[in-house]
């Protein structure tokens, strides 16, 4: 009992330091470096010359070629063909992420659809080949897909880049997952409502999954983005290379020079890292969400 | 389906098309034909082809490379899931003790979730630059004279760190939103109950979060096996040389470069039945979770 | 004109659970008929069946004088409320009372208007710009009514819509729905599980259990005159007494009770009595241990029991009462029997009803 006063008084007098609560601070503390301090270094040595970095490696220091840096990566062609700049790196790497997410999320919706809300004869049939495809993950079959892609004509396009990717059914899944804990009562009142299956959709159901459209969109985004084996494989021509992509031959130049380009290579690297991360941070709750719910 | 579905005939179909139409054209038939590829053995000029039954599989199994693949790859897989799911767990029950910052926390552990595992891999090769790497001087200070690319085991050792590097991000997540699905009341029953802050997490919260866990076990695995792939492709530079790899990574090797495609297809099916078999046993977990939850 | 008409509707499942054996009935125009039951006595799918979201398996269904066993819901010309409101989460009160008439391409001034109108008669007015999630359970519940009216159906249909309430609110809404039907005259089928809902509301009461129609009535005749056990438990709180008797020589004879009375049956019978039809007399000819006093402030409830049966009486005179022996009295003239077998009500009738009526009813019958 004079314990727990005593205690109770001295908290008032003065804030007890918790020494729990400071091991808490200084173990996320760690964590968090951990995480960022490698990142910083390859953005310290954004910021100086090649031979300094050679010399010295990477410092503390902040230096000027950030500018030079940052203009050799985005506009100086590099590699064989002369085609493949930071830039058009860049735009490729859009294309595949925003393609990759668009194509999957409309995909997925409207299959995710057919399948919640329709009496369809071969509807069993239908889901299970759609959710087999979650069990096989792309790298197992990447051989004979690339095959099939070659036979296709599709190496070297977009579409080869992007539609094979797209052949799993994660947003399917995810979709469907959110379908059903959609009221039952909101399809019939909407029934009730003279709305057909077509109007039932745009009217109510796409504008009820917006967050998960939003949440799916930003995962799909950065798994798109984030793509390596596949692009490597279909994608040979260096003016199809996303950055990611490119990563590979940045490590090969890295290697060939005399005054190996570490700025310029680094520089890349915190191009290829920075879109998907914003796109993490920003809409961080959307995507903590959409990560989380796909496990149920 | 829903009790009251449409029952319009065309739409669903036409809705499903687009699916199932590229699923049948990237995923069965890809699928299909490496397990009929397994069977064959391909003329190196791409001439035809010879049904070989089993060999294709015999001689993997017999192969002393291919077995010190699948060791690595073992060995890579458990430490890569243990260090990731400790690291993280660790790191979640902190960020969820504590009150200030614990946004700034979440944010600056969950950041590298969007890093592409080659990308990882790049910031590996620069961290252990044999010139300047910050980890290679750290190392030589030490007195451990490391050398990424050269020496078997220092490679695994990179190609580890940086995978559970980019791992510990996801699973930070989701144990983070695990501890918050706790009801506060199951929380403010065990502060009653127990004094230790210890005994309360292996009593309670442990067993709460098993769920999470498990499920996330399957996917640590599944990223050790297949996402490490540009990891362990930017580590060895491409050239893997007398470098560790993994399982993935052979099929890649042999299959893409080497153009044994009979080989390559046979291991691509052992991987397929690895993870069949996984996802079985992660089906029959979650039944038997849903007991008790 | 809408009279809703069926004519041996019957829904069977493709497993082949018959959710509904063959129904028939009609409920005329501007009628309130509540189909009433326990959970899963089919009550909801013959609703469902009637607004068209669930498919009749065999019978005939009509709205008006038009069969509408193929039409679409949107066709039938109806209304419905659900349980959970159903509401469209992303869109305002004034889209969510409108959906419905723009989709049958009604002009937008008319639309504004009666939605308008509707909602001065839900008092929704000023909500009208704000979405369901900024309302009150009340005031979605008025959302969903006003969803229902705009569009003038001919027909109402409510699934339970206030389960989903708190008591109090729960009464209100009672008296502002059947109020609101009253008013507008249109009729109404109105599905609950609550037995007090379906005493207040209806002017005529569908009891189902297990997919059968057990009894329809206005009601007072399903609570004076169950047509079976399940009836006589259902309705009323507390239920009605059940209790084992036996006919002796045409005289029922339970505990010290013994009444001449005339029916059919010979040997074990049922006897249904309801609390308020005992009370407390000191020469009654039953004797009853009380083991609980409910004091509800209005009456009392005592529980106790006859030799090994259970049974409530229901006070409303302030006498002291506590638990222990006590003697009771019966009103007779408001006994049912029921065969033990079925549960089906007996036909009986006293000896002297015949011929004094009105006197059974008041005084000697007690």
């Amino acid at each position: 009992m004079a314990d727990i006063t005593s205690k109770f008084t001295r908290s008032r007098s003065l804030p007890r330091v918790k020494w729990s609560q400071v091991v808490d601070h200084a173990i996320l503390i760690a964590g968090a470096l951990f995480m960022i301090v490698p990142l910083l270094m390859v953005l310290q040595t954004t910021t100086t010359s090649d031979i300094e970095t050679m010399r010295h490696g990477p410092s503390l220091m902040i230096g000027t070629e950030l500018d030079d840096n940052f203009r050799k990566a985005m506009f100086e062609a590099s590699g064989f063909s002369g085609e493949n700049s930071g830039m058009s790196m860049l735009m490729n790497s859009l294309i595949l992420g925003i393609g990759f997410a668009v194509g999957k999320i409309v995909i997925g919706m409207m299959a995710a659809y057919a399948i919640v809300y329709f009496r369809l004869r071969f509807a069993t049939m239908a889901f299970w080949l759609i959710f087999t495809t979650l069990l096989l993950p792309l790298e197992v079959r990447i051989l004979p897909s690339y095959e099939i892609t070659q036979k296709l004509g599709l190496l070297n396009t977009y579409t080869g880049l992007i539609v094979p990717l797209i052949a799993s059914a994660t947003a399917t899944f995810f979709f469907r997952q959110f379908f059903r804990s959609v009221p039952e009562e909101l399809v019939e009142a909407a029934r009730i409502d003279g709305a057909g299956p077509v109007k039932f959709f745009i009217d109510v159901l796409v504008p009820l999954s917006q967050t998960m459209i939003a949440a799916m969109f930003i995962i799909m985004f950065v798994y798109g983005w984030n793509q390596y084996l596949w692009p490597t494989m279909v994608t040979t021509e260096e003016s199809m290379y996303t950055l990611v992509r490119g990563i590979k031959q940045i490590v090969q130049v890295l290697e060939g020079n005399e005054i190996p380009q570490y700025g310029r290579a680094n520089m890349l690297a915190i191009i290829a890292v920075i879109p998907p991360v914003a796109v993490v941070i920003f809409f961080q709750s959307w995507f903590v969400k959409g990560l989380t719910d796909s496990d149920k | 389906m829903k009790r009251a579905g449409f029952s319009t005939r065309w739409l669903p179909i036409l809705l499903l098309v687009p699916q199932l139409s590229i699923i049948l054209l990237f995923f069965y038939w890809p699928a299909g034909y490496a397990i009929k590829s397994s069977f064959y053995l391909q003329d190196p000029f791409g001439f035809g082809q010879t049904f070989v039954g089993l060999e294709n599989y015999t001689s993997l199994t017999a192969s002393s490379e291919y077995l010190k693949v699948a060791r690595f790859t073992l060995l890579f897989t458990v430490l890569v899931t243990f260090f990731s799911l400790a690291l993280a767990l660790l790191l979640a029950v902190k960020a969820d003790n504590v009150i200030r910052g614990a946004k700034t926390y979440r944010t600056l552990l969950m950041w590298v979730y969007a890093v592409a595992p080659p990308v990882a891999g790049f910031i590996g090769l620069m961290m252990f630059n044999q010139r300047w790497g910050p980890l290679t001087e750290l190392f030589g200070a030490l007195g451990w004279d490391y050398n990424l690319g050269v020496d078997y085991s220092d490679t695994a050792f990179a190609m580890v760190l940086v995978s559970v590097w980019k791992q510990v991000p996801v699973n930070f997540i989701f144990f983070l939103s695990g501890l918050q699905s706790i009801p506060k009341a199951v929380r403010e029953a065990a502060l009653i109950d127990n004094r230790s802050g210890t005994r309360r997490f292996w009593d309670v919260t442990f067993p709460l979060l098993a769920p999470t866990g498990f499920f996330l076990l399957i996917i640590n695995i599944t990223y050790a096996l297949f996402d490490t792939f540009g990891v362990v492709d930017t580590l060895v530079k491409g050239e893997p040389g007398n470098n560790p790899m993994t399982l993935v990574y052979k099929v890649y090797v042999d299959g893409f470069r080497g153009n044994d495609l009979g080989g390559s297809s046979a291991q691509s099916v052992i991987l397929m039945i690895l993870v069949l078999a996984l996802t079985v046993f992660q089906f029959r977990m979650v039944e038997r979770r849903i007991h008790y939850t | 004109m809408a009279q809703v008409t069926l004519d041996a509707v019957r829904k069977i499942y493709p497993n082949g659970v018959e959710a509904v054996t063959p129904a028939s009935f009609t409920i005329e125009d501007g009628e309130f008929v509540v189909l009433v039951g326990p959970s899963g006595c089919g009550k909801s799918t013959l609703l469902r069946m009637i607004a068209g979201l669930e498919e009749i398996s065999e019978g005939d269904l009509s709205i008006g004088d038009r069969i509408v066993n193929d039409l679409d819901p949107a066709d039938r010309d109806i209304a419905m409320v659900f349980q959970n409101y159903a509401l469209y989460p992303h869109m305002t009160v004034r889209k969510n009372i409108g959906y419905g008439l723009k989709n049958r391409k009604t002009p937008k001034d008319v639309i504004e208007a009666k939605v308008q109108e509707a909602a001065a008669i839900l008092n929704l007015t000023e909500y009208l710009d704000r979405k369901p999630a900024q309302l009150s359970g009340g005031q979605r519940q008025r959302v969903a009514m006003g969803r229902a009216i705009v569009r003038d159906p001919a027909l109402f249909l409510f699934d339970e819509p206030l389960s989903n309430l708190d008591a109090k609110l729960r009464n209100q809404m009672r008296i502002e729905i059947k109020a609101l039907q009253r008013r507008l005259g249109v009729t109404s089928i109105y599905v609950t599980h609550d037995q007090v809902e379906a005493m207040t509301m209806a002017d005529r009461i569908i009891v189902l259990n297990g997919g059968k129609i057990e009894q329809i009535g206005t009601p007072s005749e399903i609570y004076h005159d169950p047509a079976s056990t399940f009836v006589a438990s259902f309705m009323g709180a507390p239920p009605m007494n059940l209790l084992a008797a036996e006919m002796i020589d045409r005289v029922l004879v339970f505990a010290g009770l013994s009444v001449p009375i005339w029916t059919t049956a010979r040997g074990p019978v049922q006897l249904g009595i309801r609390p308020e039809d005992l009370r407390l007399d000191p020469e009654g000819p039953l004797q009853m241990e009380v083991d609980l006093v409910e004091e509800l402030g209005a009456h009392r409830l005592l529980h106790g029991h006859i030799d090994d049966q259970r049974l409530t009486v229901h006070l409303s005179e302030d006498t002291p009462v506590q638990t222990g022996p006590m003697r009771l009295s019966c009103r007779v003239d408001n006994l049912c029997l029921f065969d033990p077998e079925t549960g089906r009500r007996l036909v009986t009738a006293l000896p002297d009803a015949a011929e004094s009526p009105v006197e059974a009813q008041s005084e000697t019958a007690w």
